[in-house]
């Protein structure tokens, strides 16, 4: 009797598991941050990648450990040797006894130009895998400002749905009612500590009242991350543009398509009237092998809606490092009439 | 005498060297010795590094290597080691090994044998010991280089010789040490929040220095030289700027942020409104 209520408990618990919980937070340990900021600061300016490992633990993800991956390079038998060097790590350090679950990737980034359709592509494929997973983000451009620029990020649920169909037209967008803003979601990111970690710390914090950060954060000269933020931005701008008329242009050969289908009707119609008339059979209203009737396939909205999401990057970082310019300048107003 | 016998006991004399230790080797070698097997007392591993034009041994990456040790016998599985290090190279072939690395207070019985192992690797490699136990009650950190002891051709002991070791982390005060430093941070700092923190810092840093300066013109402490010239130094390095020309710098400057800003805010509403307009446009 114990048994089987036992029994139908753990089922019951093994049900309920399969309802996933929406991701929270992502936990990282310092430890993860700082290799991740090594790998991607050795090898800036080119984009590199590798592979979190962790934890999937309630709403939490725990990521624990990483490693980075070798430069990409186009080669297939390359390619191939990546994937062994994937297993070849991962066995490795499963060895020393680190968690060996891969809980997504990490990759960086220059002044935040990360939505692409690659992104997008790589989620999918680790979506496939691993039922939660997480992007992490790291900008090494913006370090030099004394700005811890991690994120974590996911692709919303519905976003997803829409993928796997792979229609991003219009009619469809409105149904679902899905718009750029949330093809991505950020996850907030906690930093987790050994005990351990956090003893060497205290012990190794120098007593220095001044520290690098500060300097870096202090810096006064923004004019040429600011210049870069715009160009890229204008970029931005003409690619949507581009977009925007391949759009028109559908719009305007649908059009066209729409009267001369209206054309034809008209002179189908009269011609089967004459033919009443006549006392014939008349025609049908409707001749699929004109290619008239073929329908237009309708341009994905899926790159301007990216592009529209990297523009609205690069506002927010002209809004942040305005604003820091502000106090900045403020600061030495105030401290100049001292 | 001395003269008549040939024989002379001899240090190798190694040039001095220092070491420089980056955050994560210390991260990496704690988290492996929280990841160590049941019943290990230790763990060693590899120093990945390069050695710097001016001799400092630059210590940057590191990984932990299998070993058992069971009384003096001290096994090293060389085939995980080769696979490790080549599995590291392919990322960054610039780093090479260093030295090695080992948990605990100073230098034990084994270590000799482990270092002669190194040593076939990379000539004179580093020792890096790390007491995870806080033995004295600090966690001492030190570097190692061995010096061969010698009598005439042939080698008798191996004498460990400390060497300076450099613990200064830019990296690690460029994330923060609030970040690494405790257990749980809740959220990482945004931009604002750390222009705030380091703004009063500086704040304080300025109060500092006039509670000083009035402390020394008052008489309540006695005047340092070489702090006076320090602050006219900081002082001095103020660019001179007549007022009205500063007042028009400032008035620039932010006259030029506005613009961005603005800028930026009329690109997001033209954002939302095409957003609208585009979603919203019914196929005729």
């Amino acid at each position: 009797m114990a048994t089987t209520t036992a029994t139908r408990s753990f089922l019951q618990a093994v049900a309920t598991e399969e309802v996933a919980t929406p991701l929270r937070k992502v936990q990282m340990e310092g430890l993860v941050i700082l290799k991740i900021i090594k790998h991607c600061k050795d090898h800036s300016p080119s984009l590199v990648t590798g592979q979190l490992l962790g934890l999937d633990v309630g709403q939490d993800l725990e990521v624990t450990n990483c490693f980075p991956f070798p430069m990409r390079e186009e080669d297939e038998e390359i390619e191939a040797d990546g994937a062994n060097y994937q297993l070849e790590m991962m066995r490795c350090l499963r060895e020393v006894n680190v968690d060996n679950n891969t809980v997504g990737w990490y990759q960086s980034t220059l002044l935040g130009s990360y939505q692409t359709a690659e992104l997008i592509e790589t989620f999918m494929n680790y979506q496939e895998n691993i039922r939660r997973c997480v992007c992490i983000i790291y900008d090494p451009s913006r370090a030099d400002q004394g700005v811890l620029a991690l994120k974590a990020l996911k692709l919303s649920d519905s976003f997803m749905e829409l993928y796997r169909s792979n229609n991003f037209t219009g009619e469809k967008l409105r149904e679902n009612n899905l718009s750029w803003v949330n093809i991505f979601e950020e996850i907030p990111i906690k930093v987790s500590n050994s005990s351990l970690i956090s003893a060497f710390m205290t012990e190794l914090e120098p007593e220095t009242p001044v520290i690098q950060c500060d300097y870096d954060r202090l810096q006064l000269s923004t004019s040429s991350l600011m210049e870069r933020n715009m160009e890229f931005l204008i970029e931005c701008m003409d690619d949507l543009s581009v977009e925007q008329q391949k759009l028109q242009y559908h719009y305007r050969s649908l059009s066209r398509q729409q009267a001369q289908q209206q054309a034809w009707l008209q002179k189908r119609r009269s011609e089967n009237a004459t033919r009443r008339a006549a006392g014939e059979e008349p025609l049908p209203e409707e001749d699929p092998a004109n290619p008239i009737f073929k329908p237009l396939p309708e341009p994905s909205r899926l790159e301007s809606f990216l592009i529209t999401n990297q523009i609205s990057n690069y506002c927010s970082q002209i809004n942040g490092v305005a604003s820091q310019s502000f106090h900045k300048v403020q600061l030495m107003k105030a401290l100049h009439e001292e | 005498m001395a003269a008549s016998n040939r024989t002379v006991l001899q240090f190798s004399s190694s040039k001095t060297l220092s070491g420089k230790v980056h955050p994560l080797v210390i991260f990496n070698i704690c988290d492996s010795y929280v990841r160590r097997p049941d019943q290990a007392e230790r763990v060693i591993g590899t120093l990945l590094g390069s050695v710097l034009p001016d001799g400092t041994v630059d210590i940057r990456n590191s990984y932990a290597d299998l070993h058992n040790e069971i009384g003096d016998q001290v096994l090293l599985d060389i085939e995980y080691h080769q696979n490790m290090l080549l599995s590291h190279q392919k990322v960054n072939p610039k780093e090479v090994i260093v030295g090695w690395y080992s948990t605990g207070l100073g230098v034990t019985g084994g270590s000799a044998l482990i270092h002669d192992f190194y040593s076939r690797e990379v000539s004179n490699p580093i020792h890096l010991t790390v007491d995870t136990g806080f033995a004295n009650g600090e966690g001492t950190i030190k570097a190692y280089v061995s010096n061969n002891l010698s009598l005439g051709d042939q080698q008798i002991a191996a004498q460990f010789q400390e060497i300076p070791l450099d613990l200064r982390m830019v990296e690690a005060e460029r994330i923060g040490f609030d970040n690494l430093k405790s257990t749980y941070v809740d959220k990482i700092p945004s931009e604002l929040e750390g222009m705030e923190a380091s703004m009063t810092h500086l704040l304080a840093l300025i109060d500092d220095t006039y509670k000083y300066v009035d402390d020394v013109v008052e008489g309540r402490v006695d005047p340092d030289n070489k702090i006076g010239k320090c602050i006219s130094d900081a002082v001095g390095s103020l660019p001179k700027i007549p007022s009205s020309a500063f007042h028009k710098l400032v008035d620039d400057s932010l006259e030029d942020h506005l613009l961005m800003l603005y800028l930026s805010s009329i690109t997001r509403t033209q954002l939302s409104l095409a957003e609208k307009l585009n979603t919203a446009a019914q196929i005729l």
